[in-house]
């Protein structure tokens, strides 16, 4: 099962990477732009999707300092992650809406 | 007998042999050993191990050496780790915190003043607190952290010296011990400062600290 791990600092803690990100945007004209945060995407191929969690706890994240999102890859449908490999250049439609990792079921819960 | 380990990437074990090399015996420990070779104290040593992937000190802390120096460490062993040493022991648990990014996102490269805050260390005890150390910092990451829970228990060994911060540390910590003191970690390098040559000496401190722990 294909998995992504989505890291972030944890709320709270000093993002210098978002700081200044957040301050060069204004400086290319793109205004109105706040909370900027900079983490990692860890993409893998798991057969035990269970133990997602562990890997992120033990390796993948540190806990201390950073949350972390797990998103598994649903059944392959038309509109599925996988399909971006063959979408043409600015097909925006076939994007996932924004929002969309965070309302996918979490590993252990409902999945084929 | 002191042990440095060297990890792939690790780049000051030399320079930590040389110093600890001034107090006692000292060898290379290379990372895929799984005995401490009879050692009686250990130091993680500054560089890039495992080039720095993940996170600095994720891979590291799981190499076979750090299991058998978390033994060291749990049953009171002297353990220091420097620079990358100490991002190390953070990510194995031994030490509280972790290290961020520097707050200026830069490398910092420089000779800080440090002061003594516990002289209570097997690498400290021939220190005097509040006394003054002329040490050099070299890092990207360097800006320790630990959340609320941690961070009042969390027992501080050096402090940067009133602004001499190179990298936004929380209250200004250069380096913490665990709750035992035996496992301590450090930003600052001492030893890049055993030598005349080096411009400060007063690294020799923390090593013939460890000499006199021995005795």
């Amino acid at each position: 099962m294909r998995a992504r791990v989505l890291v972030r600092p944890k709320a709270g803690i000093l993002d210098p990477q978002g700081k200044v990100v957040e301050r060069a945007l204004p400086a290319l004209g793109f205004e109105g732009v706040r909370n900027v945060h900079v983490g990692r995407l860890i993409e893998l191929d798991v057969e035990d999707p269970s133990r997602l969690e562990e890997m992120c706890d033990r390796l993948l994240t540190n806990p201390l300092i950073e949350d972390y999102e797990v998103v598994t890859e649903t059944a392959p449908g038309p509109a599925a992650g996988g399909g971006a490999q063959g979408s043409p250049p600015g097909g925006a439609a076939d994007r996932p809406a924004p929002g969309d990792f965070a309302e996918r079921p979490a590993p252990g819960g409902v999945s084929p | 007998m002191i042990g440095v380990v060297r990890f792939p990437g690790s780049c000051d074990e030399v320079d930590a042999l040389k110093a600890a090399s001034l107090v006692d015996d000292a060898r290379i420990l290379w990372h895929q050993e799984t005995s401490l070779q009879g050692v009686d104290a250990v130091i993680v040593p500054g560089g890039f191990s495992y080039g720095d992937y993940l996170r600095v000190g994720a891979i590291a802390r799981f190499s076979p050496i750090m299991g058998a120096v978390i033994e060291l460490a749990r049953a009171g062993g002297p353990v220091l780790g420097i620079c990358n040493g100490f991002q190390v022991l953070c990510e194995a648990g031994l030490l509280p915190g972790a290290l961020l990014p520097n707050q200026s996102l830069r490398f910092v490269c420089r000779q800080v003043e440090v002061e003594v805050v516990d002289a209570g260390t097997p690498f400290t005890r021939a220190c005097e607190e509040g006394e003054r150390l002329s040490i050099p910092v070299k890092h990207t990451s360097g800006c320790w952290f630990a959340p609320a829970e941690q961070l009042d228990r969390a027992r501080v060994v050096l402090r940067y010296a009133p602004g001499h911060n190179p990298n936004g540390s929380l209250r200004d910590v250069a380096g913490v011990c665990n709750e035992a003191g035996n496992v301590v970690g450090l930003m600052p390098h001492p030893e890049h400062a055993v030598d005349d040559f080096e411009g400060s000496t007063d690294g020799r401190k923390l090593f013939s600290s460890l000499a006199r722990a021995f005795v």
